[in-house]
């Protein structure tokens, strides 16, 4: 216990002297980090439109606040869009994901000092470049349009996908692998009969999930051309329609709120 | 059982199905047919246009063997201290306004108007895309770090309050009954009962958002919110593709370094 003296009677204290300097020093670095953070951001904001900001919002928002509801019969096709990038886009995701799951997986792995390090720099790599921006990089090579979202989608997932799945792979139950070997199996058929029946609901949940996440990244792709109901929104706001850019917002939403809705129904049927 | 024992000797064994139904197996395989041909018909895919992009995709590839870190060194580094300061900055903010939001929106230790409206906030901030967001700040604060630094606050709040609070709601009651039972005050009950168990994940937490908010502040820039993602973007546009490569390159490693950095605290930390 942790003691210190107070006009000669002994108080408790959380923590002995060294911790408290340990953390009275992080504390002062810290801050001094933060406020050296705040400054730069501060420097390179104009606090005229800062102040101004209420006026700006109050003034959007009364432009906006009527949502123009009969676009909705223009927002159909882009909403399909959208869900066929999401969709698409994860199972493509998976197909590529479960070969590299197992390369990266340290017991179905084929080596471990070759295609080990491969597989995880695979999923890193992908992992870390977030999908608009695999998007934009796509809308410049195979031109603007649905297929660039979906490439885009499908990549940035394999790396999640496959981290999670990994992951699962390697916590699974080994005796049931060893009795399958016992039978004389083969290399794919372990793989069939030994590992894949145990690692299903983690793949069903893997997939459910990164498909939920996709469809929120999928609305905005949009944006950089890469289709779906991002492209309408981007030309709401480029044409500053605002009611417009509101029921492109209020759709976004729902959308975001279903696929929530549907992804924990699902997840929750398969745990 | 015998029954179906004695019929089934010697035929082979069948895996048993993922779905055991097989009405519903057999509607959702052609549920899922018929989607994807709906779907595959719905896309459209200019094949010219692919083909006549293939070789500048090429040249992307090219440009990752020979990375142009040198020419726009300048405007690399300003987009990097941009991004990062953005990340630091509104990770503090963000958990700072997290704890106590978490805190209202733990049901075992808050009042139920405190509790809806807080779990409102987080269920806000989570169905909120961050670039949607951005789009607005930006459209409202103007150009710059600023509006970038305001999206990913208000992204961390709705992450690590939710988090919070369900580590509130699993905590040990018991810690949290003997500090109360000892006269303490609200505030102490929370500085010497609940925080001490809640500190591990909530470190934790904080430096996994920490990775998650730099991810994110290297595509704001997209839209006008500071940070690298702008960099990024005119080298894409100006067609600079080892220049974006560089970009690409550096925005990777500083993930890995700090998806490594972020690991360790964790592991050291939990």
């Amino acid at each position: 216990m942790v003691v210190s003296t107070k006009n000669g009677l002994k108080v408790w204290q959380r923590r002995d002297r060294k911790y408290q300097l340990i953390s009275w020093a992080v504390l002062l670095i810290g801050t001094a980090i933060f406020v050296w953070c705040w400054q730069e951001i501060s420097r390179s904001t104009t606090w005229a439109f800062f102040w101004d900001a209420p006026r700006i919002a109050a003034d959007i928002g009364s432009r906006a606040m009527p949502p123009r509801w009969e676009y909705i019969f223009t927002l159909w096709e882009p909403l399909w869009d959208t869900l066929n990038i999401a969709t698409l886009g994860t199972i493509l995701a998976l197909m590529m994901a479960v070969p590299v799951a197992f390369a990266a997986a340290r017991n179905t792995t084929p080596s471990a000092y070759f295609i080990r390090p491969v597989a995880l720099l695979i999923i890193v790599s992908t992992r870390s470049i977030n999908s608009l921006i695999w998007a934009l990089l796509l809308v410049k090579i195979i031109g603007p349009g649905v297929m660039a979202g979906l490439i885009a989608i499908a990549i940035r997932s394999i790396g999640f996908c496959a981290k999670l799945l990994y992951e699962a792979i390697e916590e699974i139950d080994e005796k049931q692998v060893e009795a399958i070997e016992a039978t004389g199996a083969g290399r794919w058929q372990i793989m069939v009969y030994g590992i894949l029946p145990q690692i299903m609901p983690a793949l069903a949940g893997i997939s459910v999930f990164r498909w939920d996440i996709n469809l929120r990244e999928s609305t905005v792709l949009g944006l950089v051309g890469a289709g779906g109901i991002g492209l309408q929104l981007q030309g709401s706001l480029n044409t500053l329609a605002w009611p417009q850019v509101s029921l492109i917002l209020l759709v976004i939403l729902a959308a975001v709120l279903v696929s929530e809705w549907v992804s924990a129904k699902v997840r929750g049927a398969i745990i | 059982m015998e029954f179906a024992l004695e019929s089934r000797i010697g035929q082979p064994w069948k895996r048993p199905k993922f779905i055991k139904s097989p009405v519903v197996r057999w509607l959702m395989i052609v549920a899922a047919i018929a989607y994807l041909i709906a779907a595959m018909y719905s896309i459209e895919v200019n094949w010219a246009r692919v083909y006549r992009g293939l070789d500048r995709g090429w040249q992307f590839v090219l440009a990752f063997v020979s990375p142009d870190f040198g020419s726009r060194a300048h405007d690399i580094r300003v987009g990097l201290t941009e991004s990062a300061v953005m990340t630091i900055a509104s990770t503090v903010v963000g958990i700072a306004i997290s704890i106590p939001i978490g805190l209202g929106a733990a049901r075992n230790i808050s009042i139920l108007p405190v509790y809806l409206t807080c779990r409102s906030i987080i269920a806000v901030s989570r169905a909120l895309n961050e670039i949607v967001v951005a789009i607005l700040l930006v459209a409202i604060f103007g150009f710059g770090p600023l509006a970038g630094f305001i999206t990913l606050s208000f992204a961390t709040i709705g992450f690590l309050s939710k988090l919070l609070a369900e580590e509130i709601e699993d905590m040990e009651k018991v810690q949290a009954e003997a500090v109360r039972s000892t006269g303490a005050s609200w505030l102490q009950r929370y500085v010497y009962g609940i925080h001490p168990q809640v500190v591990p994940r909530l470190v934790g937490l904080s430096m996994y958002r920490l990775d998650i908010n730099f991810r994110e502040s290297a595509v704001l820039g997209i839209v006008g919110a500071g940070g690298i993602g702008a960099t990024l973007n005119t080298a894409f546009d100006r067609y600079e593709f080892d220049t974006a490569a560089a970009i690409l390159l550096v925005i990777i490693a500083a993930v890995m370094v700090l998806e490594y950095v972020s690991g360790m605290i964790r592991a050291k930390v939990q």
